[in-house]
């Protein structure tokens, strides 16, 4: 393609060309993981000129600490319990929309729409819904006779309610996702189930989800990593509270250094993360590996 | 379509049903809220109308917190890295795609590795890095930091190579320079991906809290989604009129987004999806 003569042209038109971007994440983005990770061995206050070795401690030190593991174990609960809402809720309502019918592009957008909107916004206006003396939700609850919990001083409730909350957010996004993958299966294999007598529910199970082994694995590690990064819902509604109850890792780390001004230990939270996320990304790499060798 | 033979029973019906009220309910009820007064937001049981519409909720909203200025930021940060970043994504992209040169692959392979990096981990040192420039509560600093370009320069790989190789060489015989390559045959042809990832990227960043949230102390310097928060604590938890009307002004950007741009928002996410 390239005769030799221009080829220094070339070269010097590609360093043009790439070297703001390269050096915008090389600055904004390796340098700060390396640094991030030496910082995870120091003792520091983010002010002070001095940093203090520490080794390890950082991360033993949180380790041992009663609200370090209930972090780790929050930010497990709060992914898994959202990633298997979204994920289910979505495949469903992808399921539901596949057959094109009066109404059905309006819902798909409807339910989209969420994941367009603030974080913050969405947080908030839920947080009012919510609202266990004059929200809507209790308004509803008292309809049918219940009492609605208190959602705000009440740890495990309150991660209900985030957890909640991060799946209608995240909703329409997985369904969007599901709803490509089952536009690639011929419709024919439903057709001819169908004239078999399967229900839905066979449909879905014997032809769908078989067809969508890579989306699934896509769809399972995107939402992972964004659940496990999830901030903006948290810290709008209960700030990790009541009682350290939804106290995640991405959470915990803004609140350590730039609250507590622990940075030392706010990084080893974030190797820790760093680490967690990276095990996720490979093992969906894999998946995605097995599959294009079988087909 | 063959599909409308199939045998369905009224469960399609339902989840639409379900779909438009899961999303429509909480947002009509902001907007509701947003035009109630106190004694219709804390009446028991609930009333569902405002008795009364209350437009002084939205001038609380406006006076109380630099809402204005918030706008502003929040358009002029999104604008800025939205250009910033489709620009950079494209030469990016452009480069690694039709430039031949020693170490192409690596360099793509170290831009897309970069997607792996959360950004609460870049977090601290980022924010060391922003002081020290000092670009805190700046436009600048709510900009540069987040402007490296991975998962756009990424889609735009995926785009430039779909581009028949005819087209190119074609072009390449025409005599165009490799500048015009880029301008005139490959950034036209590959408009709708550089659309969606535009679009992709100013939702994104409109939408963006931890980071403006982190280096803006100032509320004339902050965004529309953190000064949403700043309005409600300010307010109070009980002021929920007017903290909803400022959660209607933050939303109300975003809707015709949902309205005209969402089939190609979907279409750059989903990508990467091909069954």
């Amino acid at each position: 393609m390239v005769r030799p003569k221009n080829r220094r042209a070339e070269y010097s038109l590609a360093a043009i060309l790439l070297v703001p971007n390269l050096a915008l994440l090389f600055w904004f983005t390796y340098r700060p993981l390396v640094e991030s990770l030496r910082l995870s061995l120091y003792r520091w206050d983010l002010i002070s000129p001095s940093k203090l070795w520490v080794g390890l401690e950082n991360y033993t030190e949180w380790w041992r600490d009663p609200v370090g593991r209930k972090t780790v174990v929050n930010t497990v609960i709060f992914s898994v319990v959202t990633v298997a809402g979204s994920a289910i809720g979505g495949l469903l309502f992808a399921f539901a929309f596949l057959k094109p019918r009066r109404g059905s592009v309006a819902a798909r957008s409807a339910l989209f729409s969420p994941y367009l909107i603030p974080g913050s916004a969405v947080g908030i206006v839920w947080y009012f819904i919510f609202d266990p003396r004059f929200g809507l939700l209790a308004a509803g609850l008292r309809q049918i006779g219940v009492r609605s919990p208190n959602w705000y001083n009440h740890p495990g409730w309150a991660m209900v309610m985030v957890c909640f909350v991060y799946i209608w957010k995240q909703l329409g996004y997985v369904c969007v996702l599901f709803m490509a993958g089952l536009q690639a299966i011929p419709p024919e294999l439903f057709e001819a189930a169908s004239l078999d007598g399967a229900g839905w529910w066979s449909r879905l199970r014997n032809i769908a989800l078989p067809s969508l082994r890579s989306t699934s694995s896509f769809v399972l590690a995107t939402t992972f990593i964004a659940s496990m990064q999830a901030f903006d819902v948290i810290s709008v509604m209960t700030q990790g509270g009541p009682l350290d109850g939804t106290r995640t890792m991405s959470f915990q780390i803004f609140d350590e250094a730039f609250v507590r001004f622990r940075v030392g230990r706010a990084s080893a939270i974030a190797a820790v993360l760093f680490f967690m996320l990276l095990v996720v990304t490979l093992v969906q790499v894999r998946i995605l590996d097995r599959k294009d060798d079988r087909s | 379509m063959m599909r409308s033979k199939i045998r369905q029973g009224p469960s399609g019906v339902v989840a639409i049903l379900f779909a438009v009220l899961i999303t429509v309910v909480p947002l009509l009820w902001m907007v509701l809220a947003s035009v109630k007064g106190r004694s219709d937001l804390y009446h028991r049981p609930l009333t569902v109308l405002p008795s009364r519409l209350v437009w002084h909720n939205y001038g609380r909203a406006l006076h109380e917190v630099p809402f204005l200025r918030f706008f502003l930021n929040s358009a002029v940060t999104t604008l800025a890295t939205t250009v910033i970043k489709v620009v950079l994504g494209v030469c990016t992209a452009y480069a690694l795609v039709f430039l031949r040169f020693p170490g192409r692959r690596f360099l793509f392979w170290g831009i897309v590795a970069s997607l792996m990096v959360p950004f609460e981990v870049v977090l601290i040192p980022n924010y060391v890095t922003t002081a020290r420039l000092g670009w805190l509560d700046s436009w600048t600093g709510i900009v540069i930091p987040t402007a490296g370009v991975a998962f756009g320069a990424f889609l735009l790989h995926q785009s430039f190579r779909a581009i028949p190789t005819e087209i190119i060489e074609a072009a390449e015989i025409d005599g165009v320079s490799r500048l015009q390559l880029l301008t005139k045959v490959v950034a036209p042809m590959a408009r709708p991906s550089i659309a969606a990832f535009a679009l992709i990227t100013a939702v994104g960043k409109w939408n963006d809290y931890l980071w403006p949230r982190l280096i803006t102390s100032k509320a004339s310097s902050t965004t529309l989604p953190v000064g949403l928060t700043l309005l409600r604590d300010s307010e109070g938890l009980n002021e929920w009129g007017p903290i909803m009307a400022g959660a209607v002004l933050v939303i109300l950007p975003v809707i015709p987004l949902m309205l005209f741009a969402q089939r190609r928002i979907v279409e750059g996410l989903t990508g990467g999806v091909k069954g």
